[in-house]
């Protein structure tokens, strides 16, 4: 059995967009994937399109969305911390780390994905990408697992350079738009949009979904 | 108001923590945001003298700044504040200011009702 690989984000979706081509890519070569989703992303503002979740609703819906999201893109073991959206960065830091370090403890994984702190825009990513950093640096720097940060805000390059590492996902792409379209009540609207350009595969839309980017934490 | 200073608000903000306490949280885009801008979408809500108790309060950001108070069974939460002050009888108030210097945001704590 080959060691797993830890996916950590705060929201049910944030898998989908930038790294479920990378997670199907893992999983049909038989690595185990674990996904910690932190949140249900309670708060979210999209509601389905025609509306057909509540704000007391949506955190249902989208539990079963991510269940569904997770048995497509082959993840076996998913771990709900039970948090609230938009209170990650409230919450006890080193208690959260320490969550984190038990299960990578457990699971000696060879790879972990999450958010590169401070590059990833919303509170929530910025603060769950921190929690595992927090996590891997209280293991001897030799016992670090390597970790591929997801990063989009405006100055990432500037700061970071390129990501160096650019995974091809076009051999999974029906896969991952799968797993998008699963998350249906935060998509429906997008995939409405680019429907056309995506039944027609247009090179352009395709484009952004086929090549998934990371930068490696460095110590 | 003065800017805020993050450490002196985190140090306020815990002694308000473990008690019942008076909450006025507001949020507004100004009665006439549709008026001046019709695709504008206007939206706003407050609740005034909430009677309400936290067990752990924290600000974050580098500014606009962010707060979150813990509640037994829930959260508070505002973001976009700027502002700060401490009044002769102990609220603390705070704003978020947007850039033409008009409220967007507040969120108060007391001791005694509003
Ligand atoms: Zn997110």
């Amino acid at each position: 059995m080959q060691r797993p690989v830890l996916v950590v984000f705060p929201h049910p979706d944030d898998e989908a967009f930038g790294v479920s081509g990378s997670i199907s890519k893992f999983t049909n070569q038989g690595i185990p994937v674990t996904y910690i989703c932190m949140t249900l992303g309670e708060m979210g503002r999209n509601m389905g399109k025609p509306t057909f979740a509540t704000r007391e609703s949506l955190p249902h819906i989208r539990r079963s969305e991510l269940e569904e999201a997770c048995r497509l893109a082959g993840i076996k073991d998913l771990r709900r911390f039970g948090l609230r959206d938009k209170t990650v960065e409230f919450e006890d830091q080193e208690q959260l780390a320490d969550r984190v370090l038990e299960v990578i403890k457990e699971l000696d994984p060879q790879l972990i994905i999450t958010f590169y702190p401070g590059y990833s825009v919303h509170p929530d990513h910025d603060a769950c990408g921190a929690a595992v950093i927090r996590a891997a640096r209280k293991l001897p720097e030799k016992e670090r697992p390597v970790i591929n940060c997801i990063a989009f805000a405006h100055n990432t390059i500037e700061d970071l350079g390129e990501p160096d590492v650019k995974r091809d996902v076009s051999d999974v792409i029906d896969q991952k738009l799968s797993v998008l379209q699963a998350h249906r009540s935060q998509t429906e609207a997008m995939v409405q949009a680019m429907k056309e350009q995506i039944d027609a595969k247009d090179p352009e839309v395709m484009g952004r979904f086929i090549t998934e980017k990371f930068w490696t934490y460095k110590w | 108001m003065k800017p805020i200073q993050q450490q002196d608000v985190q140090r306020e903000l815990e002694t308000f923590m473990n008690q019942d306490v008076y909450l006025h949280l507001e949020t507004t885009n100004g009665a006439y945001a549709s008026h001046f801008n019709e695709k504008f979408f206007s939206a706003g809500a407050y609740i005034r003298n909430g009677l309400v108790r936290f067990s752990r309060g924290q600000i974050t950001g580098e500014g606009p700044y962010r707060i979150g108070l813990k509640m037994d069974l829930g959260w508070i939460y505002a973001e976009g504040l700027t502002d700060w002050e401490l009044t002769d009888n102990g609220q603390l108030l705070l704003a978020g200011h947007d850039h033409d210097g008009k409220l967007a945001v507040a969120l108060e704590l007391s001791h005694e009702p509003f």
